[in-house]
This record gives structure tokens, sequence and C-alpha cells, in this order.
């Protein structure tokens, strides 16, 4: 078996990435309401989106500000003049036999992506385009038994952008961790939720040792886009290792069974017609991109090399903390309240460590909540260990930080309630405490087992040692 | 008499008629509203209770909306088209769905799947097309105002062979939305009526700006109130081209003494040469038929309008309802826009009729920088015979030489009535700069006075 995850062959992967833009209020081109993830089918439609004779398009403003965000974001330059062009093709899941798309004049072209990492590779984005969603296809049962297919419009409209990058990526791994950076990136701008069912849908080419390519159509995860690559890899690799050629095809990627499948082996170009759609004019973005520029926020790198000067956190913590824009701002709240070298940990490993555990996003804990167990911490008022089951109680069950102390008796004892406790011990065990004087020092543990016996357990052990000491010694 | 008794009057006319004007008519609706106005008394709407003809093209909410099709036989829209909201919130009452070309397919109404308009002045005859009913129904009285289409010509040559008035306008002068496209970059709804003043006046209510179509700018009306006969110290060029040699020379002297009676009453006229015009119907054509064979890629009997039995599969599902569904001129269309859009020819075709579309439309802008207005006939000749040219696409194709340059430039035209031959009607098309309307119509009310009060 051969170690794909070695780069012994020279492998070449593009992308061409469609994200939905899923946190604008309405469609591409009509007013339905975009949130339609919980509600019945074809409950999200118009005339529009439902392509009925007579109806017409009009962009949505916000999607295409949405899209100068993101193409600036991934350092592309915006076309001053973009044009809509209409993709024509029959599907049942595209209601006016068209898809409006953009071809020639896409609203932004010639990007860069730094992947995070060692050598921090840059990555080229060819061009950046805005698109419409069609509808749904449902099929009754299984795809091959299914009597019959239903569709659903609720999706027919949405926003969508299309990324392209250059064949730069160099392996499956690198191709996941390019579409985490794009989903990072996505998520600081606030137009895109990652989260959504079919936020994100990739086609992918690769090929290897200057070979042909294959397209791998209908990979819908991060992880199924390593999945399938891999497994696309492998497959070429073998091809190659058994003396034959690699044939340029288009593969369907079967999620459930981790494979590709073999669409048409003869490259049909589909002839898409494509001719510009006479329903939008040309959009003139002018001195928009100025204004849509100086109000972008700041974006993971940027961030990144703030926490490094900032905060001085460690390049790995850094790296952790702004991997995600809701952790990020997690930590810079708490950070304003806390010694950020000191919550540093707590959130980088620890927190982050529960959240990924659980698969959950760190809006699970309140900042107020943590800031408070965070403060428990530092004036030494509650063990690491007890620290750490409050997090986990809350994740799990929620709860409010004092209640869950009280519950659970995670509190230090109180000081005088330990030298109560010392003075009564030292009364108590006058022999041991002889015997500590006499030089055996194990006598001492015997005393600290006792205070903390005392103090059931609250007393920290380390305080009654030193008091024990004091009392003994003077 | 009240609006009721002159509905129903309308009706009756209609009933009558034997010109099959209308496909759908919508009396219940149209008496109810009548009903309610008789109620309410007097009342605002500067159409109220005047009743007002619909190209079966634009949507009608509730309505058989058919754009003479099989394929649409039974489709009811579900909402209303933005010149509809207008003629309604204005107090007009919709009488009916009038007949047309099959998707506006034509220049004769007889590609309809419910059977040919004939003419008014002469039943063996066509109306013109493709919003034939409209001009027709107009033409014999059925209804004072009408709306058809035009996208290269469809709104004049009917005008022309029926003896009316029909407004082409600039594009972007009132929404589309609604309007079952045919051409989108080439077409406009307009108002059809026997007098300059019935044009003035609905163009007044369709025009108003709407935000549904990103093409269109809109205006704020007033065409009626400043329309005053004006023609005096008026430039009037005349381009040679529109005379060319499959011009009728009757048609030909009609228009010449109409421009001899515009420079006796104070217009000058000069002859010029717009040698583009030439190229026009081959751009029109090209790019018109690309548009509708991608525009009619969603009539696919899935989710409205004609439903035969079900294959096993949606592909063969769809060729067999588009099979039976559409015409023969729609689907010549359809074939020969896909082929123009295709690989490899796209950039022979389409790409070169939008280079040409653009040298008219500069040739044009040229000719309206030295004249206020052109004139020359709308149509070549006068209404032919039913079924002379409809097994003949091309001699039909060229009948539209005149019209479809205006389509290509989205200039605004008029035309209006110049005179008979033969008893049949000839029409005078009028070319003005982009939103100049007024101006046109001011000129056209010169020429034509009050033929007749409506």
């Amino acid at each position: 078996m051969l170690n794909v995850h070695e780069s012994d062959v020279d492998v070449m992967i593009g992308l061409e990435c469609h994200v939905q833009l899923n946190k604008l209020n309405t469609k591409l081109f009509c007013g339905c309401s975009s949130d339609y993830q919980n509600d019945p089918p074809n409950t999200h439609t118009c005339p529009v989106c439902l392509g009925l004779p007579g109806a017409l398009p009009v962009i949505n403003r916000k999607a295409v500000e949405c899209g100068i965000k993101v193409a600036l974001a991934l350092n592309c330059t915006i076309q001053e003049e973009t044009l809509f062009y209409r993709k024509n093709y029959y599907y049942p899941d595209l209601p006016r036999g068209f898809q409006i798309s953009q071809y020639d004049f896409p609203l932004a072209t010639g990007g860069i992506v730094h992947l995070e990492g060692e050598k921090g590779r840059e990555i080229r984005i060819n061009r950046v385009h805005i698109e419409e969603d069609p509808g749904r296809l449902v099929h009754k049962g299984a795809i091959e038994q299914a009597k019959y297919t239903m569709v659903d419009y609720n999706r027919s409209g949405m926003p969508l952008l299309e990324i392209v990058t250059e064949p730069d990526l160099k392996s499956p791994q690198e191709a996941r961790q390019f579409l985490n950076k794009i989903r990072n990136i996505l998520e600081y701008l606030d137009v895109f939720d990652g989260n959504l069912e079919g936020s994100l849908r990739v086609d992918a080419n690769l090929s290897i040792e200057g070979g042909q390519r294959t397209e791998v159509k209908n990979i819908s995860s991060y992880k199924g886009a390593e999945r399938a690559l891999l497994f696309e890899l492998t497959r070429q690799k073998n091809i190659l290792r058994r003396g034959k050629k690699v044939v340029q095809e288009t593969r369907h990627f079967d999620e459930a069974r981790g494979i590709t499948i073999s669409l048409r082996t003869k490259e049909v170009e589909h002839d898409y017609r494509y001719f510009p759609e006479p329903d939008l004019v040309v959009m003139r973005v002018g001195g928009w991109v100025r204004e849509i520029e100086r109000s972008l926020p700041e974006l993971p790198d940027a961030k990144l090399d703030r926490f490094l000067r900032e905060y001085g956190v460690s390049p790995v913590h850094a790296k952790v903390l702004t991997s995600n824009i809701h952790l990020a701002n997690f930590f810079e709240g708490v950070a304003s309240m806390i010694d950020p070298a000191f919550c540093t940990r707590w959130i980088a490993d620890i927190l982050k460590g529960e959240l990924n555990y659980r698969g959950v996003g760190v809006e699970r804990i309140a900042q107020p909540d943590f800031i408070d167990l965070m403060k428990l911490l530092e004036e030494d008022k509650i063990t690491d260990h007890g620290a750490i089951e409050v997090i986990r109680t809350i994740l799990d069950h929620g709860g409010d930080v004092g209640e869950i102390v009280r519950e659970k008796g995670l509190l230090k004892a109180e000081i005088d309630e330990t030298e109560i406790a010392v003075n009564a011990v030292i009364e108590e065990f006058k022999g041991a405490v002889d015997d500590y004087r006499s030089g055996k020092r194990e006598a001492l543990n015997f005393l600290v087992g006792q205070v903390m016996k005392k103090t059931r357990g609250r007393a920290d052990p380390d305080h009654a040692n030193k008091l024990l000491i004091g009392r003994i010694e003077d | 008499m009240s609006c009721l008794e002159e509905i129903e009057k309308t009706f009756e006319r209609i009933e009558e008629s034997d010109l099959n004007t209308f496909i759908t008519l919508n009396k219940e609706g149209a008496i109810e509203q009548a009903e309610m106005i008789d109620r309410e008394g007097d009342g605002e709407g500067r159409l109220r209770g005047v009743p007002v003809a619909i190209k079966d093209a634009i949507t009608t909410k509730g309505i058989v909306t058919t754009c003479a099709s099989h394929i649409l036989e039974d489709y009811i829209p579900p909402y209303n088209a933005h010149v509809i909201e207008c003629l309604l919130s204005e107090g007009a009452i919709i009488v009916g769905k009038t007949n047309m070309d099959e998707f506006s397919m034509g220049t004769s109404t007889e590609t309809s799947y419910f059977g040919p308009t004939l003419n008014p002045h002469d039943r063996t005859r066509v109306p013109g097309g493709s919003s034939g009913g409209s001009a027709a129904a107009v033409a014999a009285g059925e209804v004072p105002l009408a709306l058809g289409s035009d996208t290269g010509g469809s709104i004049r040559c009917p005008a022309s062979f029926c003896g009316v008035v029909g407004l082409k306008t600039t594009y972007g002068l009132v929404s589309r939305y609604g309007l079952i496209a045919y051409a989108n970059s080439l077409e406009q709804i307009g108002p059809i009526a026997r007098t300059v003043p019935g044009v003035a006046r609905l163009l007044d209510v369709i025009s108003k700006p709407d935000a549904r179509d990103s093409t269109q700018l809109g205006s704020e009306g007033g065409y009626l109130d400043n329309l005053t006969p004006t023609i005096e110290g008026l430039r009037i060029g005349v381009p040679a081209e529109f005379f060319g040699e499959g011009v009728d020379p009757a048609v030909s002297k009609a228009v010449w003494d109409m421009i001899h009676t515009a420079e006796a009453e104070g217009a000058a006229y000069t002859e010029i040469s717009m040698p583009s015009v030439e190229y026009s119907l081959a751009a029109y054509y090209i790019i018109a038929m690309s548009e509708a064979s991608s525009n009619l890629a969603r009539f696919d009997g899935m989710r409205y309008g004609l439903r035969l039995e079900d294959t096993g599969n949606w592909h063969d599902t769809f060729s067999m309802i588009r099979a039976e569904g559409f015409g023969e001129e729609v689907k010549r269309r359809i074939l020969l826009g896909t082929y123009a859009l295709s690989a490899g020819y796209y950039g022979k075709y389409y790409l070169k009729a939008l280079k040409v579309r653009r040298m008219i439309k500069e040739e044009f802008d040229r000719a309206l920088k030295d004249f206020d207005l052109l004139f020359s006939p709308t149509m070549p000749f006068t209404a032919f015979k039913l079924g002379e040219k409809v097994n003949d696409p091309l001699s039909l194709y060229l009948a539209d030489i005149n019209t479809v340059a205006v389509n290509l430039a989205g200039l605004p035209s008029i035309s209006i009535p110049a005179g008979y031959s033969e008893g049949l009607p000839i029409g005078l098309q009028i070319i003005g700069r982009y939103f100049e309307e007024q101006r046109i119509m001011n000129a056209a009310y010169a020429l034509l006075g009050d033929v007749e009060d409506e």
C-alpha cells in the first residue's frame, strides 16, 4: 500500500468552492427570506425564484457587497465593471432553464490566500464570482430505488460565491487546510455560517506527475474534501504504478462510501451557451470598493500577528485562538479582564480541547461566566481540577459558575477554617508533632492529612503544609 | 350611462365580433369591477371605468395568460405585471387578453395556437403582429385602449395594418415586470389607441417607475397634460434606407404626403442615409432568437403549463412537452437561437450581431443629433392576405425591415395612420430621441389631429 500521506509524487490540486452567503436576509435576486433551513419545502418562494413567466431578477446589493468583502479578504482585484451571464442547461431544480452566474467580467480576479503552518504557503486565487443556487431535489428513498423525486425551491436563488483557486495545492491535507482557512475568513467577515447544511460545496481537480487531471464533483464537507482527494490520489497512483495513463474525466464523490465514481469517461464538455443576462445591468463598483475596504474587519492573519504582539502569546496559541472568529473574540473579551498569559492556556488548551471533544462552539459558554471562573482561579479559590469540572458541567448541562461551584462544593476552604483545623490538629496529635520535631519528615504528611480530613478536603494542601510548619517551628 | 352599462356594451361588441381578437375574456371580473365603480360613484383614477384590452403576453393575476401557446393554455398567473397594477390602481377595467403571435414571434398573428385574428378593414387579411388582437380590437371599436408589446415592431406593425396609433417606448420607460419575455433586451410594453391623446393617456399610467425591473427608469408621466400639436420648426430626417426596394410605392407616396404636410406646417425635412440599417434584420433576428432560446427554456411543464403523461425520466418528459406545446415558428426560433449561442458560433453570430447593434445605435445617435425626428413607413406594405406569407418565414422576417432597427437602438417610435391604399391603412413611423416620447406624440398629434373622440 502506498503511503498517500507522503508527497512521493508531484500533486496538483485546484478547487472550485461554492459557499452560500447564508447570513444575508434575502435571496440573490428577490426579496424571499433566506432563512429557510427549518421550514417546510417551497415556502420561501416567489415568481422570481420560481422563474415564473414575466418575473425579473433584481440584484441584491448586499450580496454584491459581501462578495466584494470576501474578494478583498482574499487579496483579489475587484473588477471595475462586472456582468451577469446566463448559464443555460436543463435540470428539474433549475426553474428558468438557466442559472444566473458570471462568466467573462467576474466580480474579482487574481488573489492570494496564505495557508497557515510552518511554510505559510501562498495559494493563488483565480477568480471570485457571484451566482445563484438552484433548488434541491429530494428523492423518495434511496436515489437508485426512488419511485419519484420532489423538488424544493426554497434554496432556489440563494446567493453563492464561487471561489476558484489555481492548481497550487500539493496534497489533500493542504486542500482541507485551505478550505478551513476560507471558512475562517468568511466567518470573520460575518457573511457565512459554515455549520448550516449545504453551505459549502466543492469541485476539485487533481493531477499527478503532470498527467491528465480528473475533476471530482459532489464534495460537500471539509473532511469529505480530504477524503475524496485522498481516494483520487491513491487511484491515480495505482494507475501509474500499473503503467497506465490517467484519463481526463469527471468523477462523482460518494461520501457514504468514501470513493469517487466515473460519471462519463469521455469528457463531454457541456455547452452552456453563456451570454450576458439582459434583465440585469452592468454593475460598476467604482468608489464603493474603497468604502467597503475601509469597513473590512481585522482578518485572521492580521489578528494572529496582533495577538503575538499585544498579548505575547506563543505562535501555537495565537494560531488556535484566531482559528475561529468566535474563539478570538471570546479570548479578547476574557483577556481584557484577566491576565492574558494566564487565560491563554485556559482558553487555547483546556477550553478548546473540551470544545473540540464535544464538537461544539465557544458560544456554549458565556464570557462573563468564564471570567468569573478565571477570577476564582486567580484568587486561588478553586483548584485547577475544580475549574475543569466547572467547564465540563457548563458545556454538558449549562448553568452558571457560582451555582455549580456551590452545588459541587468546589471552593477551596476559607483561610481561617484551615487555621482552626491546623491548631486543632497540633493540639490533638502531639505525638506526631514531636516526631516531626525530632526529624521524622513524614509525620508532616500525616498532620496535613488530618487537616484535610477536618476541613473535609476544602483546605489547600500547600497552604495547610505551610501553616503547620510555621506553627510547629514557632 | 353607468359604468356597468358601458362594460356590458363592450362585451356585446366583443362577443358579436368575428375578428377573433381575444383569447380570454375577463367578463366576470370586469363586471364586478364596473359594479363597484358604480356603487362608489365619483372617485379617483385617471382611467376610472375605462375598458382596456391586454396582450396575452402580459401576466394577469387570476386570468389565464397563454402567450397564444398550447404550452400555457391553462396557465393562471399568481401575480400581476407592473403595468396591470398601474391600470388597476387608476381604475381601468381589464376586459380580457388579446390574441397575438405565439410568444410574440410573428408579424401577422397567424402563429397563435388559437387561430389568427382578422383585419377589421378586410377580413381576408392579417391584422399584423404580434400584437394583432390588441390593434384589431381597438380598430374595430371593441375597446378604446389596449396594451401591446413591441420587440421588433409588434405594436407598430399591427397599428399600421389596422389604422390605429401604436407607441413603442424608449427601452427602459415601461417596466417589463410581468411581460412574458421573447427578447428581453429589445422589448417594451406600449399603448395602442385610435388617437394620440388615447396613447398619451395610457402611457401616463403605465410608465411609473418599478424597482422590479433593473433596466427601467420610468417617468413622472404628464404626457397627456403636455400634449400639444407641435410640428413647426422641427427638423425631420428621412432616411433613404427605409424607402428601399421592398416598399410599396403607394406606401411611399402616402408617407411622403405626410412629410409634405409636415413641411407645410413649418417643419423642415432632409433626406439622409443610414447605411448600417441594412444589417438590422440579421442582427435583430440573431439577438432576438438567442435570447428567446434561453427565455423559453423554463417551459418544461413541471411547475405550470402543459402536462403530458410522465415517461419515467425528466429529460424525455421535458422534450415531449416542448415538442407538443410549442408551435412551428417558436421551435424554429428556439433552434436558431440555440445554434447562434453554441460554442464555436457565438463569436460568429451573437457577438457580431451585438457589434452591428452598436453601429446602428451610433448611426441613430448621429442622425438624431442633426434631426429632431426621423420619418419612415412603418411597414413596407399594407396588410397582406391570411396564409400568404405564413409558410415563408424569410419573407415575413423581411417585413420587419423598418421597425427592428428602432428596437436595436432602443429608441421610441410611433406608428400613426397615414392614409389608405385600396382600402387598407398605411402607417407612418416617427422615431425620436431617447425618452422624447412627448415630442414624438406632439408631432403625431399635429399631423393626425383629433381623428375621432373616444
